[in-house]
């Protein structure tokens, strides 16, 4: 379905995670960091949304541990950037898939 | 005379054995190395607690399964040196190989989280990946008096994922069978976006959580298991409080991948996702759990590399091109419990959706809707693990490439 995001007409899923990651810029990450309650997004939010963007692009699949070990961020901050739902909420904002299981 | 070595005799490395047996050429010797006498089958696991199962319906000695003229060594694999295309097992003996298939599967990690591991463990705190595991909690709930029953997965990938929610739906018709089922709370706590997350199955059998009364805690990542308080502690401090906590740990590949550098951070193998190759080294080939493919890692999903390991073992001895034929086809039977059971059916792209299978319109057996019928399938499936799958014998109209047809597939 469309939604529009920062006066762009983007193709997301019933959830709003985009569905075309061409469709994505800065404006629409602050855009639904807003929709998410987080607010302004500052420099860490940045490191990790870049960090998750790259792991997508070699096709690495996502997980907490990954970005514990990844030099990027704690486990700690990852929350405390993203509160209740850390990935979930910072995939919508990277404009990449939600982490799922097979069902 | 040329060497292909294959390390785990478990349910991949079986068919292979199975398969190249037949298929290698005369000049080639193939050697397969496991520690354990036992071969589990694992998906049995999940029935021995609730006694659905018997321990000796679930294990079966290793070596009937590897076909003769195999070298088959019982062993511990120390390592792997891809450089000198060596094996070294922990005797100190060589393996020199020109070809190898990595098998060793993958294994519960309980002590990547603190406390898991801690003066609660098989004592009020089960996992029912292993076989002792699985026993004991057996042993357990046989006197259970009931109280809070946590089921809960520490982080993902784990092998079989839909396993713990079949073990939530099991334990309430086992307590209902029983009689005590207003005497005991069941949560399920996961560190995905809920019990379902894909957007059919979410749709369709939400149902069976309110049916079933099964509290759901989602987006949990669990940071220590507090033995003293029974509580699971998550990262941003939320607690579930439990009388018995069944988890599922960290699942990772085996410690001889890390001593080999051949894994990632859980220990599993880099792998071309279409040829299971591994990415590092042209010689050396991954398959089940062993790799990193995001593919669920299941006994149905081993099957059906396997047939495309086969074909390409050959195109790589005979230096012709690989090919991409694994399409991360996977087919899973769900037990939901009171005698009723689903099946799905999906890879890479293709997220499970309702229909019929395996011969599309008829069935019989239905696509992610529950019926006896798929339950029965679910109770055949150790039979046919037993006597067909580890044997390599194709099972009747079902292919490794996931076919579309039958499926109620969406479009936008
Ligand atoms: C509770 C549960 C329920 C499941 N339900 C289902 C189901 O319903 N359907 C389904 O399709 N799948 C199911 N599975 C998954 C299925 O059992 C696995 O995916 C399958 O067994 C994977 O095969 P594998 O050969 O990769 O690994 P395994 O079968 O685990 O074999 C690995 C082998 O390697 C050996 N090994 C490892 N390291 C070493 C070493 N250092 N030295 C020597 N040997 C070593 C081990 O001894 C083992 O024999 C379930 C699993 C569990 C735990």
């Amino acid at each position: 379905m469309e939604k529009v995001i920062a006066g762009k007409t983007i193709n997301v899923n019933e959830e709003g995670y985009l569905l075309d990651f061409d469709q994505w810029d800065k404006s629409i990450a602050e855009q639904i960091a807003i929709e998410e309650g987080i607010g302004e997004l500052t420099d860490r939010h940045w490191a990790v949304v870049t960090w998750l963007q790259e792991q997508e692009k070699n096709k690495v699949a996502l997980t907490i541990r990954k970005l514990g070990k990844s030099g990027v961020t704690d486990i700690k901050e990852f929350y405390a950037l993203f509160p209740g739902g850390p990935l979930k909420k910072a995939t919508k904002i990277a404009g990449i898939k939600k982490p799922v299981g097979c069902i | 005379m040329k060497n292909l070595v294959i390390l785990g005799a478990g349910s991949a490395g079986t068919m292979m054995s199975n398969h190249l047996i037949k298929k290698l050429p005369k000049n080639w010797k193939i050697t397969v190395v496991d520690k354990d006498k036992v071969h589990y089958y694992q998906p049995g696991f999940l029935f021995l607690p609730f006694d659905i199962y018997t321990e000796d319906q679930v294990k079966k000695p290793k070596k009937k399964f590897v076909p003769k003229g195999i070298n088959y060594i019982e062993e511990s694999i120390d390592r792997v040196s891809a450089e000198e295309n060596l094996v070294y097992l922990e005797s100190g003996q060589k393996l020199s190989f020109d070809v190898l298939i990595v098998a060793t599967g993958s294994q519960i990690a309980p002590g990547e989280i603190d406390g898991m591991q801690g003066s609660g463990w098989h004592k009020d705190v089960f996992d029912f990946y292993t076989f002792e595991g699985s026993k004991n909690l057996r042993d357990y709930l046989r006197t259970w008096q009931g109280g809070k029953m946590v089921v809960h997965i520490t982080e993902m990938p784990i092998k079989c994922p839909v396993a713990p929610l079949e073990f939530a739906f099991l334990a309430d018709s086992y307590f209902k069978k029983k009689g005590m089922r207003e005497k005991v709370e069941i949560t399920y706590v996961t560190p995905l976006s809920g019990a379902f997350t894909k957007p059919t199955a979410t749709k369709k059998l939400n149902y069976l959580l309110d049916e079933k009364n099964i509290n759901i805690v989602s987006d949990f990542n669990v940071m220590q298991v507090d033995n003293e308080n029974k509580k699971l502690v998550s990262y941003d401090d939320m607690k579930v409080p439990y009388d018995l906590l069944v988890t599922v740990p960290t699942n990772m590949g085996d410690t001889c991948i890390e001593r080999s550098g051949l894994g990632d951070d859980l220990n599993f193998v880099p792998t071309n996702h279409h040829t299971l190759q591994s990415l590092e080294h042209n010689n050396i080939f991954v398959i089940g759990d062993a790799t990193n493919v995001p593919a669920s890692k299941a006994g149905s999903v081993a099957h059906f590399q396997a047939e495309v390991l086969t074909e390409n073992i050959l195109n790589f001895i005979q230096d012709k091109p690989l090919v991409p034929g694994f399409d991360g086809h996977a087919n899973c039977f769900i037990e939901t419990g009171n005698n009723k059971g689903m099946l799905i059916d999906f890879n890479y792209t293709q997220e499970p959706v309702d229909g019929t299978f395996p011969i599309p319109g008829i069935g019989p057996l239905k696509l992610l809707k529950e019926s006896w019928f798929n339950h029965l399938g679910k109770m055949a499936f150790r039979w046919i693990y037993w006597n067909m799958l580890l044997k390599s014998i194709p099972i009747p109209f079902v292919k490794p490439k996931m076919s579309l047809k039958g499926k109620n597939i969406k479009t936008n």
